[in-house]
């Protein structure tokens, strides 16, 4: 479809574009941006005065659940709640089950998007064989079948032996290493920050030095080995300060932030309130402020949802019981949002940090609006404000700590590779 | 959803029981105020009172406990309710059945509390929760969190010896970090305005951050004494001794017991507690448990007057702050 999107403001990073500029659109790509190219005529014609035109949105973290928990959630399910935010790109990680150490897996998991149609999945390979830290997986032939990077998740590698092979080996494929900065000895049985609310309620603490140690260890492998490393949701100050040291030193080294914790603290946990339940766990003020200020200045480069949807009985249970996570998809542009409201950053900025930069990280030419590009398109209203609500959420998961909440910030179209994915009120 | 005060209804009045954070001074007194009614009842030959005949009171522990269990079965049969024991450990929990689900079919039995004892911190926040309208939740110790009304029993004892609250300097000594019984006489005492709260311990058994609850931090145990009106010492489970917590009993004892000698350091008429059991020659030396200042047996017989007072005014069946019950 040739699509003429007219009268919004284009906000676009890659290219150095913020003005009032038309969009158009044909073959599944940006045919230009401003004049109309010759002779152009568009089949649709769609008012976007008073909108926001950028990139679709890139999420550098989203648990899908398929395979194996497709009682929380499909990728059809969570592909359809990630258009309705917006996002157009996700990358899951690859602890799914099976592990994503096979090619198999990583060509199921793209596939299942693909017939899905709303969105682009790509998947991070497993940095070891069923992520047990122990044996390297196949990474030359992950990276063939379309991984974007290798991991370990959430799995702690505890050898450090392996730890650096790890690294190596991906370096010889020219593979990202994306890090869960956790000492699991130190993490012990914790589930929340260990400080005033851990020792209020009585819950084990998971101490800074957790996150801390387990940065040092790999920042001093990665200086070792040379290898390109990102850091996955960094959650205390002294974590992002050791990293911003790094990347002043030269390392090859980047981070990103979750949307929540860039505005939930331990506070928020109220009286074991379990939707505040998430790993890493929410810490200080002190952190939270922290975290926006290395966001703003760049050593964050992308702010991530990690959304996990969870089954409503995976939250009903005492606190540590409880499965850590919540369902981010639908709140990450609002909550990012709120970072120019609140006078951390610019919108330009905001809106390089959810498209042109984590498609930078997992190396895809996507978060662009220059010509020629994928037609990947998001257009919000930066005013209208809204609620909440698990009757109108898209995703299987309800388990967010902000239902209820006033966000800022509305996405009404969503385009992916030309088509129209999501129009607000069209469902 | 957690704005409000779970533990309190629309009037201020108490619902359930589960935390003293959260609860006014004036509540505390109340509760107090009616234990020393129910402190009377229990003395008697006849030692029931109607309070909540026809009630049903579960006892629902899921972790097993032989004091704590038997306080609560004999307050809610001198106040005339029927009571229900279940000893959960052995018998849904190891069925996959969740607590949500147990919860469900002991409500749909018409029982009008539970009294909750439960390995996880936050489970009886998490019941009273989920819980009918009707039903009354009592936290008998969730986890590392709180134990309210062992507190409670604790603040009785301690107001009967000494009288006023004021111009007391308490000290709690041993296992901050894993105590629901510490967490909850700190804020029972910060609530009810003691001078001073202090914690001893090694810095392993200091929970962070713990001044935040407004207490101050001892790692030498005479410095902590001086000057102290009250001592508690607190349990020390056997598995801590294993493992780097603690290098072995005879330190810790050594380090953190409390003998007679070290006990000079407090005033001359401090009291000693303890929630029991005891560990003689670990928490402290035999004649010190058994010596002059200690109150220790006293604790265990003022546990029945304050669970009773707990009960009946969570059930709603005492009017707030007066003993007329009695």
């Amino acid at each position: 479809m040739r699509l003429r999107l007219f009268g919004g403001r284009v906000v676009d990073p890659a290219n150095g574009i913020d003005a009032p500029l038309d969009l158009w659109i044909a073959g599944g790509h940006i045919a230009a941006v401003g004049a109309a190219p010759d002779g152009f005529q568009a089949e649709r014609e769609i008012d976007v005065s008073g909108h926001i035109v950028c990139p679709g949105l890139v999420d550098l973290r989203a648990h899908l659940r398929e395979p194996g928990a497709e009682h929380k959630a499909t990728i059809a399910s969570e592909t359809a709640a990630a258009v309705s935010g917006g996002i157009t790109t996700l990358c899951c990680p690859p602890d799914t089950d099976p592990v994503v150490d096979t090619p198999a897996v990583a060509t199921l998991i793209q596939r299942r998007a693909q017939k899905a149609g709303l969105a682009r999945v790509r998947p991070l390979g497993a940095l070891t064989q069923g992520l047990k830290g122990t044996h390297l997986s196949e990474m030359g032939a992950l990276k063939a079948a379309g991984c974007v990077g290798v991991s370990n998740a959430r799995q702690p590698l505890s050898n450090t032996l392996v730890m650096r092979r790890a690294m190596e080996y991906a370096a010889t494929h020219d593979l990202t290493v994306f890090l869960h900065a956790e000492d699991p000895s130190l993490r012990n049985n914790g589930c929340v920050h260990e400080g005033q609310v851990s020792t209020r309620l009585g819950l084990p603490g998971i101490p800074e030095a957790a996150e801390t140690v387990a940065v040092a260890r790999d920042l001093a492998l990665i200086r070792q080995t040379g290898v390109r490393a990102h850091f996955c949701q960094l959650s205390t100050a002294e974590a992002v300060r050791m990293v911003a040291r790094a990347q002043y030193d030269g390392l090859p080294v980047t981070a990103d932030v979750s949307a929540h914790h860039l505005h939930l603290t331990e506070i928020d946990l109220g009286f074991f309130d379990s939707q505040c339940h998430v790993q890493p766990p929410l810490r200080t003020e002190r952190d939270r402020d922290a975290l926006r200020a290395a966001l703003a200045k760049g050593t964050l480069s992308a702010i991530c949802s990690d959304h996990q949807p969870h089954e409503s009985d995976a939250k009903l249970r005492p606190f540590a019981e409880t499965a850590a996570g919540l369902s981010g998809l639908e709140t990450l542009l609002p909550l990012s949002l709120r970072m120019v409201e609140e006078g951390v950053m610019p919108l330009r900025e905001v809106i390089a940090r959810l498209s042109q930069q984590p498609a930078r990280l997992l190396g895809l030419k996507a978060g662009t609006l220059g010509a020629g590009a994928a037609a990947d398109v998001c257009v919000f209203d930066p005013e209208a404000y809204w609620e909440l609500d698990k009757r109108t959420l898209i995703s299987r998961g309800h388990n967010t700590p902000f239902m209820g909440w006033q966000l800022k910030g509305r996405v009404n179209w969503t385009l992916f590779k030309g088509k129209i994915v999501f129009e607000r009120g069209a469902r | 959803m957690m704005s409000r005060n779970l533990q309190l209804d629309e009037q201020g009045r108490l619902r359930h029981f589960l935390s003293i954070e959260g609860l006014k001074r004036a509540l505390l007194v109340d509760i107090l105020d009616l234990a020393e009614s129910f402190a009377g009842v229990t003395e008697q030959t006849v030692k029931k009172v109607p309070l909540l005949r026809g009630k049903t009171i579960v006892n629902l522990f899921f972790e097993s406990s032989t004091r704590t269990r038997t306080t609560f079965e004999l307050a809610a049969k001198r106040l005339s309710a029927d009571v229900l024991n279940l000893n959960i450990t052995v018998s849904a929990a190891t069925k996959g059945e969740t607590l949500l689900d147990t919860l469900r079919n002991l409500e749909a039995m018409h029982c009008d509390m539970f009294v909750v004892r439960h390995a996880d911190s936050g489970a009886a926040h998490f019941i009273a929760e989920h819980v009918a309208p009707h039903v009354h939740v009592i936290n008998a110790g969730d986890g590392r969190h709180a134990h309210p009304t062992q507190a409670m029993l604790d603040m009785f004892t301690i107001r009967r010896v000494k009288g006023e609250f004021a111009p007391l300097t308490v000290a709690i000594v041993g296992d901050i970090l894993h105590s629901r019984v510490a967490r909850s006489q700190i804020h029972a005492l910060t609530t009810l305005g003691v001078n001073e709260v202090r914690v001893i311990g090694p810095k392993t058994l200091i929970p962070a951050e713990v001044e935040t609850l407004g207490v101050h931090v001892f790692h030498d145990l005479r410095a902590g004494l001086q000057g102290a009106d009250v001592v508690i010492a607190l349990r020390l489970q056997n598995e801590r001794m294993q493992g780097a917590l603690l290098p072995s009993e005879h330190e810790y004892f050594q380090l953190y017991g409390l003998t007679e000698d070290k006990l000079a350091a407090a005033k001359p008429d401090a009291i000693v507690m303890h929630p029991g059991p005891i560990n003689r020659g670990v928490e402290m030396a035999s004649d010190v448990a058994d010596g002059p200042r200690s109150v220790i047996l006293q604790q265990v017989t003022h546990g029945i007057a304050v669970r009773m007072a707990v009960m009946a005014m969570a059930m709603g069946t005492v009017p707030l702050g007066e003993g007329k019950a009695a």
